[in-house]
């Protein structure tokens, strides 16, 4: 797909459009009066509609006119949102979707009966009054402008001069926010107006007069058909009624949980993913080549060599550079992943007759592109967990003192190298009993082991697991956790898992920030070079010469008081030459869990850019890749989560070994 | 009486542009260069409206604005500024300054009338 196919841009806009759209929708659910996310969807229909009969997708730009045309009376006030207008929209969207995914034959019937529906949660929804009287009455509204706005050159009585200049007006003053004389600034303004409006006017020409103040005036505009007007009308009473609306403070809505934190993008160019990584690979060759150059450089001592070598530090300062732009560039906030999972919550509530409420924090935490692409399955599957195992039904719940809506919270940090993403529910817990139950029936345990409590729930990772009594539409078939494991260790990443027993469980994920680049220790074994990830790397010590006799069989050295298992790389590699003198112990770690390498030498940290083993060597856990060394020699770097996991198995037999 | 109007613009041509729409219109018009000169006019002359970009040499649109504010002579004078339409931060800063409203570029000459007639009312 290039760049310059302008119906393939289109494509990517409206997948964009749409999940605006859904977005939109999904707010709207919980907040059915809110003119703003009305407005913003009936925005996103008007836009899909227009530029999809620009590109020729005539049975989208058809489509979605009837899904405008509904919305369009939803705007102006003819009918009311509902839940039930929400879902038709929601099931439009996704058959708009598949318009674009597709040429959209074959497609009619189902667009005919979503139509249908539409037809008839507009008009079963339709107020009475609203179906019968059109707009043309007028409308009921209410403005207060911000008190600094007349010193800001905003002339309220320009503003009613408009209003009149639209149609029929009755202006009432109100002056109840007036301060007494003392606090009162001569410069501000603090009267309000209700002002009745009749004739036919649409509500946008009413905005337009207020365009330049409406974002932090107070606004209310009403179709006069809502109320039986009657002219003799006491003026009061129309005062009061439109008082007791306006209490609620426009801040208390905009911080209502759900509202999509997602701000529209600022300018930007749009590129296609591939052109991206095609860049960054001639980023990893630079870096490659600009590490013989330095070796080059540094290798003899004439002025010539001066020369090459400021050169080399230049470009090498460049080449660092030019990598840490390129990362950036390909970083994206989670927000996108996380909004996906908005209607996965949704649709999982409907299902499971649940309520779930989904909230999102660190929203704006950045990650690699293709990190977050191969992140959101293992994610699909972990918050079905939590939705389907984990959180109980309404009556449940609150048969065991909680809420009766169940809480799903996601949130993203970053944490160094990594960025870390919690996936939490406020359900039941892992069910241990079940657990061993099933781990035994399986054979993974015996019965009667001791285990601990984080070996258990490790159990739930093993393939076919799955303690769910009955297999349902959503989880239970025991195919999940063991994938999400091996998908976030693929990516270079640990899952963990604590649940307590009636409170909940929590999945976090580490994830490393990139996959292409890591900045990384080289050192040597034997003959052979290696490179450990840095962000791994905890210390380095040496291991002296009594310490390496007295622990000799024992391989555990006492790091400031805590037992540290070691791995002797040199035994291990099979390196067959004799051990240097002076061996040193890299510390590294993931998560709580600490591990040392015994190796010959460091040689230094070395910008290291990962190529993949080929399929040969699949089987082979200990490494993660190879890297191509400034002197054009091969390193292959050390898969730091199976290293830690072999010491800690070390550890584990010592202990049972007493 | 003929309303008065700054604008201030460091673009020769769209003060220009500018000029011949508000003329047009029946408006005295009255042009700086940046926000030092438009401080400059502002204080020389009591102007019933300012137009100003907010990208500008020596003193941007916003610092300007806000200059204009402090002056108790500026009180209620209607300031517009010229925006792009995809920034909408750089809207907020303004509104906040002081701003009366703003004017989204590329614009042509009768949507530059209309706020004119819009803001002044004549």
């Amino acid at each position: 797909m290039s760049g310059q196919d302008p119906i393939a841009a289109f494509r990517v806009e409206a997948g964009e459009l749409l999940e605006q759209i859904e977005q939109g929708l999904l707010d709207l659910g919980h907040r059915l009066d809110d003119r703003d996310l009305v407005d913003a969807v009936f925005r996103g229909l008007h836009t899909l509609k227009g530029s999809g009969a620009m590109f020729g997708f005539d049975a989208l730009a058809t489509f979605t006119h009837h899904c405008e045309t509904a919305f369009d009376r939803v705007r102006k006030g003819l009918a009311p949102a509902t839940q039930e207008l929400v879902a038709v929209i929601l099931s439009a969207q996704d058959h708009m979707r598949a318009l674009i995914e597709t040429d959209g034959s074959g497609l009619e019937a189902a667009g005919d009966t979503i139509l249908a529906r539409l037809q008839a949660a507009i008009d079963g929804a339709a107020a009475p009054t609203a179906a019968e009287t059109p707009a043309a009455k007028g409308w009921r509204l209410f403005f207060r402008l911000p008190p600094e706005s007349m010193a800001n050159g905003t002339n309220p009585l320009m503003l009613l001069d408009e209003l009149r200049e639209l149609g029929e007006c009755k202006i009432v003053a109100r002056t109840d926010a007036i301060p007494a004389l003392a606090e009162l600034v001569p410069v501000e303004c603090h009267i309000g107006w209700d002002v009745e409006l009749h004739g036919d006017i649409s509500k946008g020409d009413i905005e337009d007069v207020f365009i330049f103040v409406m974002d932090d005036m107070e606004l209310k505009i009403e179709p006069l058909a809502l109320e039986p007007v009657v002219d003799a009308a006491p003026v009061d009473a129309s005062v009061q009624a439109v008082a007791a609306n306006d209490s609620p403070a426009p801040e208390a809505a905009s911080t209502t949980p759900g509202r999509a934190a997602a701000k529209p993008a600022g300018e930007s160019v749009r590129v296609p993913a591939e052109r991206l990584d095609e860049l960054m690979d001639r980023v990893g060759e630079l870096v490659i080549v600009q590490s013989r150059l330095s070796q080059l450089a540094h290798g003899g001592g004439s002025a010539a060599d001066l020369v090459l070598r400021s050169i080399s530090e230049e470009i090498e300062r460049l080449a660092s550079e030019l990598r840490d732009t390129m990362m950036v560039l390909r970083m994206v906030p989670v927000a996108s992943l996380f909004g996906r999972f908005r209607r996965l919550v949704h649709d999982l509530a409907r299902d499971t007759g649940k309520t779930i409420e989904l909230s999102t924090e660190g929203e704006a935490t950045e990650v690699d592109k293709t990190v977050m692409e191969r992140l959101a399955d293992p994610m699909v599957h972990l918050i079905r967990n939590s939705c389907d195992h984990g959180l109980e039904t309404p009556e449940e719940r609150i048969a065991a003192g909680k809420p009766a809506a169940g809480q799903v919270k996601l949130s993203a940090h970053q944490q160094g190298g990594e960025v870390v993403i919690t996936i939490r529910d406020d359900g039941r817990g892992i069910d241990r009993d079940r657990v061993r139950a099933k781990a035994e029936t399986q054979g993974l345990i015996q019965p009667g082991q001791t285990v601990s409590e984080q070996e258990l729930l490790q159990m739930i990772f093993h393939p076919g697991f799955s303690t769910a009594a009955a297999v349902t539409n959503l989880s239970g078939r025991g195919v999940g956790m063991d994938v999400v494991k091996r998908t976030i260790e693929s990516l270079r990443g640990a899952i963990d898992i604590k649940s307590v027993p009636g409170e909940g469980s929590t999945v976090t994920l580490r994830i490393p920030l990139t996959l292409a680049i890591i900045d990384g220790l080289l050192v040597r074994v034997g003959e052979g070079r290696y490179v450990i990830p840095l962000a791994a790397v905890e210390e380095c010590i040496e291991l002296s010469l009594e310490e390496d006799l007295r622990s000799r069989g024992r391989s555990f050295i006492t790091l400031r008081d805590r037992l540290v298992p070691f791995l002797r790389l040199r035994e291990m590699f099979d390196t067959g030459t004799r051990p240097d003198p002076h061996q040193k112990i890299v510390v590294i770690a993931t998560g709580a869990e600490r591990v040392g390498l015994v190796v010959d030498q460091i040689i230094g940290s070395h910008q290291t850019v990962i190529k993949s083993m080929s399929a040969l060597h699949r089987d082979v856990s200990t490494f993660a890749g190879a890297t191509i060394l400034g002197d054009g020699g091969v390193a292959l770097i050390l898969d730091v989560v199976q290293l830690v996991t072999l010491g800690q198995h070390q550890e584990e037999r010592l202990r049972a070994a007493g | 009486m003929t309303a008065s109007i700054l604008t201030v613009d460091d673009s020769p041509s769209l003060r220009m542009a500018i000029r011949i729409a508000l003329t047009g219109a029946g408006y005295d018009v009255t042009e700086a260069g940046d926000g030092v000169e438009g401080l400059t006019a502002a204080n020389g002359a009591k102007f019933d409206m300012i137009i100003t970009d907010l990208n500008m040499p020596n003193m941007d649109g916003l610092t300007m604005i806000r200059e204009l504010r402090k002056d108790p002579a500026q009180c209620g004078t209607p300031i517009i500024f010229l925006t792009t339409e995809s920034d909408d931060a750089m809207k907020q800063q303004a509104k906040t300054a002081g701003a009366t409203g703003w004017l989204v570029k590329p614009f042509v000459p009768e949507q530059l009338v209309k706020v004119a007639r819009k803001v002044l009312g004549r």
